[in-house]
């Protein structure tokens, strides 16, 4: 049998050894998240068809919008939930995952498990919903015949997957801190406002490149450079250009721009060096967490 | 045998704020913090033989909850080590994870992945589950529609079906009725017969003496007592209620000859009180026959209340005294001129028992019991042979 040792030391975090760990203990993690989509939906009549409706809406809203008032971005609905289910994921799992220790404070007391999966089931949940919301989203394309650009789509996976490292090593970091700062939650909740608002989801990012690298002064370039060191900026380019995939469509002989003119294989390259980034963010939040979280049932 | 949980100096040491500053406005202003330390658990060291059981007593607030909490790693000590082997469940809550809006098998199935079991273990014992609880019509209702007694049945069911190697219980047999606690017991034995080691935190001291190999005693966070079940509780007893339990001292003997009464005479000529440490102490003892008998050896032994070591014991045939044949009454004395131990509890057992064949009369084992405080006192100058000497350097 083998022995297992506690003591007063913090324990180092070894990776695989963890995950190993958290393997073992998987069943909690997704009775965990089962539970949350359970109790979310529950009571009410349509259920899980309330978080498809939400895209639905949107959609039906938008292109009805911008039928009547004129938008410069063509197909603005595609161009707009391609970019928004990725922030949604983001958004609501750094959301609720700030107060997943703390909310789940009597299990954390009474009951031995990986503090991890806590915040992993956060991430879990909002994944449900990304996945369905971006069903509705391909549905719609395909029902309107949008099409969609192979070598674009390569960019999906490679997004998506940085999203969701980077998504991780986010939560795991402000929901540790917010056990001994309950300001995280507070300041978690305006930087996701502003975050918003720094990322080019509602707005064309081809827009912002245009403004900046046209402004003429010799330090326009470097605002651009410094508006892509938001890291959701290339994720959410990266879907973007998977789905939404013209560069500058044009409108009445005139090109408009949308993403950012930018080649394909540039934006792999960006993407995969926030992925980079991401991974060393999530071994380092992964870490920091590992080593409060022995005290999270005296914290709390 | 080998030991399934070894604890060795667990000390566990908790900052009490008077107020816990959680946001860093209240860090930054409050500089240095005013925290109190509060040490829950101070140098606790026992070990627990594999596939043996284990009672952990004491009054509210003395620490058990937190050595189990401390064993099953909830809470990291502040310093010692705990070693064990094997799978480890700790049940110090019913049902925990059950959510109110879930149905009674959702919530098995949550529940029971907090203590360890995979799907398909809870697939395999689910029906047992159920018929343990006795809510095989209810299994499909939200549990927020159960009464307190049905989610405390559920969530006891589940706990039962672990398959753990060490399972660690607090508290959670004070739940049910009569009929439902008596399963329980009926469910600890069980796991006693295969062979699991447990470890069991309870005020139900009757318990303990039933279940239990060993007992420890915990007071202040520190172990007071420990060592099998009936002393340990008899400590408890008397910490607790301040008396000691007739009902607890087993009495063995045929009763020809019998002790009528005991008394422990301190250095004021009374009874009772307390007495000072190197105090004279005087044990006496009158025996009363029932019928007339031979020859009579009475003797005593004084147990240390929190090793149960024998410290001091003495018999009347040592002394060269012969009680001949006699019938009616006698005074015996034993009389100690200094009673020389530290401050604590010390119980008396008296004998009273034939020298020719060592027949036993009467016993009362740790009947009596007396206690030692010590005082301080003005040092008296003494005579110390004292060395002087002078070298050059």
């Amino acid at each position: 049998m083998n022995v297992t040792e506690r003591t007063s030391e913090s324990l180092r975090l070894h990776p695989g050894r963890r995950i190993r760990e958290l393997f073992a203990h998987r069943e909690i993690l997704l009775n965990l998240v089962r539970k949350e989509l359970k109790v979310k939906y529950t009571a009410s009549v349509l259920g899980a068809i309330w978080s498809i409706l939400n895209p639905i809406v949107f959609l039906a809203v938008f292109t009805f919008v911008v039928k009547i008032l004129g938008n410069a971005t063509p197909h603005y609905p595609v161009f707009l939930l391609s970019g928004l289910l990725a922030w949604n994921l983001f958004s609501v799992a750094v959301g609720n995952g700030t107060r997943s220790v703390i909310d789940n404070g009597n299990l954390v007391k009474k009951v031995a498990f990986p503090r991890e999966i806590l915040p992993l089931s956060v991430v879990g949940v909002a994944l449900v919903d990304f996945v369905l919301q971006s069903a509705v989203l391909l549905l719609f394309m395909l029902v309107s015949g949008y099409g969609f650009h192979l070598a674009a789509l390569v960019l999906y996976p490679l997004s998506f997957v940085t999203l969701m490292v980077f998504t991780t090593a986010l939560v795991f970091w402000v929901s540790a801190l917010n056990v001994r700062y309950r300001d995280v939650q507070h300041l978690i909740g305006l930087a996701l406002l502003v975050w918003f608002w720094m990322t080019p989801i509602v707005y064309p990012a081809g827009l912002v490149q245009d403004k900046l690298t046209d402004a003429g002064a010799p330090w326009s370039p470097h605002l651009w450079t410094l508006y892509l060191l938001n890291p959701l900026t290339p994720i959410v380019s990266g879907f973007q250009r998977a789905l939404y995939w013209v560069v500058t469509p044009v409108v009445d002989g005139q090109p408009v721009a949308v993403l950012p003119q930018v080649s394909v294989a540039w934006l792999v390259g960006v993407i995969g060096a926030v992925l980079l980034g991401s991974l060393v963010l999530l071994l380092g939040a992964w870490r920091l967490f590992f080593r409060l979280s022995a005290d999270f049932a005296e914290e709390l | 045998m080998t030991a399934a949980i070894e604890v060795e100096g667990i000390s566990k040491v908790f900052r009490l704020f008077r107020e816990r500053p959680s946001s860093i406005k209240q860090r930054l202003l409050s500089g240095r913090m005013r925290a109190e330390d509060f040490w829950a658990l101070r140098d606790i060291a026992f070990e627990v033989e594999e596939g043996s059981s284990l009672g952990l007593i004491g009054h509210n607030g003395s620490g058990k909850t937190t050595l189990l909490k401390c064993i099953a790693g909830i809470l990291r000590p502040t310093s010692g080590v705990i070693r064990y082997r094997g799978r480890v469940a700790a049940l110090l809550e019913l049902g925990a994870g059950f959510h109110p809006e879930l149905t009674g098998r959702e919530n098995v199935y949550l529940n029971a992945s907090f203590l360890g079991l995979s799907r398909k273990d809870t697939d395999r014992v689910f029906d047992d589950i159920v018929g343990f609880a006795e809510l095989e019509d209810f299994m499909d209702n939200q549990v927020k529609f159960y009464s307190s007694g049905m989610l405390v049945r559920l969530g006891f069911a589940v706990a039962v079906h672990v398959d753990p190697d060490i399972l660690l219980i607090d508290e959670v047999l004070a739940v049910g009725d009569e009929a439902f606690q008596a399963k329980c017991l009926n469910r600890i034995q069980r796991f006693q017969a295969e062979g699991r080691t447990i470890v069991l935190v309870t005020h139900a001291l009757d318990t303990v003496r039933e279940v239990c190999d060993r007992a420890v005693m915990l007071d202040h966070g520190r172990i007071h007592a420990l060592g099998l079940p009936d002393d340990v509780v008899r400590e408890m007893r008397y910490v607790l209620l301040g008396v000691t339990d007739p009902g607890f001292v087993p009495e063995e003997g045929t009763r020809e000859a019998e002790i009528a009464s005991v008394e422990l005479i301190r250095a004021s000529g009374r009874g009772d009180g307390p007495v000072l440490r190197d105090d004279p102490l005087t044990i006496q003892i009158d025996v009363r026959t029932n019928e007339p008998v031979a020859d009579l050896d009475v003797d005593f032994a004084i147990m240390d209340g929190a090793t149960n070591h024998p410290i001091v014991a003495d018999r009347t045939s040592t002394h060269g005294i012969q009680i001949a044949r006699f019938d009616g009454k006698k005074r015996a004395r034993f009389q100690i001129p200094a009673f020389p131990y530290a401050a604590g509890k010390y119980w008396v057992t008296i004998g009273l028992s034939s020298r020719e064949n060592g027949h036993l009369y009467h016993v009362q084992t740790q009947r009596y019991l007396f206690e030692v405080i010590e005082v301080p006192r003005v040092q008296e100058p003494i005579d110390i042979a004292v060395q002087a000497e002078v070298e050059d350097l």
